[in-house]
């Protein structure tokens, strides 16, 4: 015991152990145990009320082959490739004002920037079904102007509006990654680069955009992986024609109640983000190693 | 050249402006609505009334929702916070070997669609047979506010000099009085702003509860519960505007006191 309590007191790494031991144990209990659960339930079946515990590849079969929810998976990536694309393009001005023009007052704005994110999810994605809504602010904006007399129905309900109101939603989680990497740009390169004769334009896709890469590829991850699971965007303005692979998720642990199909497609869908995740980062790296 | 730079200057500023306006018109709805009299949500508007605020204040089932939240909220806060300080401490006090990839498993949550932390914790309660309550609504939202209070943490401890605790500990301080004396009040502003954006965080999370909170109800659940009655939408509002201008307080307070707190430090390792 006491060869033990020298021991913990001269190691460092015993000491940090120790100090890390109860996060560790709680991600391991709430983290790692209930996946590996979940990759377990996706081998299994069932079997009208009752578990089938023997081991199946019935729910990959399903998951993948049937044409429905193949529809859904493409259907889900395309929507998160979108507005993966559209908040990082939108964000990069905005991040490089912030970091190049802003000079005394950059804390304001970088709070001014992140408040939405810490309000409400749920209500920044119902604004969008207040704003584009049959009886909505842009339809009865328009009628009360005498420009439209009949309400648009074409602004909700569809794969456009969920665009929208994702972008908008987690356009933070694409400024600040950005911000942070164009603020670490030592300002003497830029210098060195205008002395050298590069004019602004040339100067911006030869040092600036390249050295703020890895903060775009941040800013797209971020973005990505999450918005491809994400179930109350489609659920209130996505319409019969937004639905993404959450909710035929959410339906199978729901109403139907086939877990193992729905744990199949949860697997499924982290797998093929995962790949599509990897192959576009070092996607991105090497073409960046390129330009340089 | 000097004007086509100032142009540029100029458009930048434009587009920062209409950046922002992006970003706060949709939700700026909320409030206005909330006030409108008329039971519609669509222009013109027609007139002015608290009445929705009147009867959302009067339910029950929000009251009982809105705590629910606020005790999950301020349980998923202790708990994430104190979880975070640990290994805040841990990574900058001592070389933990492995530590890099241990703060990448800390930080996987951030990285997994709630959707799949819900349905596989879903799974794994009921594998163990135990029942869904606002516990395991709590184990949830500690387990996505980790990597937040982890993030908040580290960045307070980080450039933190470790020859201030040195000093008091050759001065003859045990080793937790020198934490309780010195860290910890050092460490406080970043204290105070982790407990406070956890909360926020499981103030406002939907999926997650929406999967383990059985037949209780959060606050979220509640409203997402309200959404498909349109007539009860204007009280929705209400409740909406109420929660924004509560947690922008919330978040305004904790940014300013972490960076009061960064700019402390500064002064604290210049000065020593």
């Amino acid at each position: 015991m006491s060869k033990l309590a020298r021991f913990y007191r001269h190691s460092e790494g015993a000491r940090g152990f120790a100090l890390m031991s109860p996060t560790m144990l709680v991600m391991l209990a709430a983290l790692a145990a209930p996946l590996a659960l979940l990759a377990l339930y996706s081998f299994w079946s069932q079997n009208g009320y009752a578990l089938d515990t023997h081991f199946s590849l019935a729910q990959y079969r399903a998951s993948l082959g049937r044409v429905g929810y193949r529809a859904l998976f493409l259907r889900s990536l395309e929507i998160s490739s979108l507005v993966t694309a559209i908040t990082v393009l939108l964000a990069y001005p905005m991040a490089y004002f912030v970091a190049f023009r802003v000079e005394k007052s950059k804390f304001v704005w970088l709070v001014l920037l992140t408040i939405p994110f810490w309000t409400s999810y749920l209500l920044r994605v119902f604004a969008w079904k207040v704003i584009l809504g049959y009886n909505g602010v842009v339809n009865s904006g328009l009628m009360s102007l005498g420009l439209i007399h009949q309400p648009l129905e074409f602004l909700l309900y569809n794969p456009t509006a969920v665009v929208v109101a994702l972008a908008h939603a987690w356009a933070p989680f694409a400024i600040l990654p950005i911000y942070v990497s164009l603020e670490k740009i030592d300002r003497s390169l830029l210098e060195a680069a205008a002395d050298l004769g590069d004019g602004t334009v040339r100067r911006f896709f030869r040092v600036t955009l390249p050295l703020s890469m890895p903060g775009v590829i941040a800013a797209a991850v971020v973005i990505f992986v999450p918005t491809t699971g994400d179930y109350v965007t489609p659920s209130l303005v996505g319409g019969s024609n937004g639905v993404m692979i959450a909710n035929i998720i959410e339906v199978q642990f729901d109403k139907v109640g086939n877990w193992p199909l729905g744990a199949a497609l949860a697997m499924a869908s982290m797998a093929t983000v995962a790949v599509l995740t990897l192959l576009f980062v070092s996607a991105v790296r090497a073409a960046t190693g390129r330009i340089r | 050249m000097a004007s086509g730079k100032s142009g540029g200057r100029a458009g930048l500023l434009g587009y920062a402006i209409l950046y922002l306006a992006f970003l706060y018109a949709p939700v700026l709805f909320l409030p206005l609505f909330s006030f409108n009299d008329s039971v519609f949500i669509a222009f013109p508007l027609s007139g002015f009334t608290t009445q929705w605020y009147e009867q959302m204040f009067s339910d029950d089932a929000m009251l009982h929702a809105l705590r629910n939240s606020l005790e999950v909220g301020a349980a998923t806060a202790l708990l994430s916070t104190i979880l975070g300080l640990l290994t805040a401490r841990a990574l900058t006090q001592f070389r933990v070997p492995g530590g890099a990839a241990m703060l990448g498993f800390t930080s996987l949550p951030l990285f997994i669609p709630d959707i799949v932390l819900g349905i596989s914790l879903l799974i794994l309660l009921n594998s163990a047979n135990l029942p869904l309550s606002l516990l395991s609504v709590i184990a949830g939202h500690t387990l996505i506010c980790v990597p937040f209070a982890i993030t908040v943490l580290l960045s307070r401890l980080e450039g933190f000099d470790k020859s201030l605790e040195e000093a008091s500990r050759d001065l003859g301080e045990t080793a937790w009085m020198s934490f309780w004396r010195v860290t910890f009040p050092l460490a406080l502003p970043g204290i105070v702003s982790s407990l406070l954006l956890t909360f926020i965080v499981s103030f406002d999370e939907f999926l997650i509860a929406y999967f383990l909170a059985g037949n209780e109800a959060t606050l979220p659940i509640y409203i997402w519960s309200q959404l498909r009655f349109p007539y009860k939408l204007p009280a929705v509002l209400a409740l909406g505007a109420a929660i924004l201008v509560a947690s922008t307080l919330l978040v305004v307070f904790a940014e300013w006191l972490r960076s009061r707190g960064l700019d402390n430090r500064k002064r604290i390792t210049v000065g020593a």
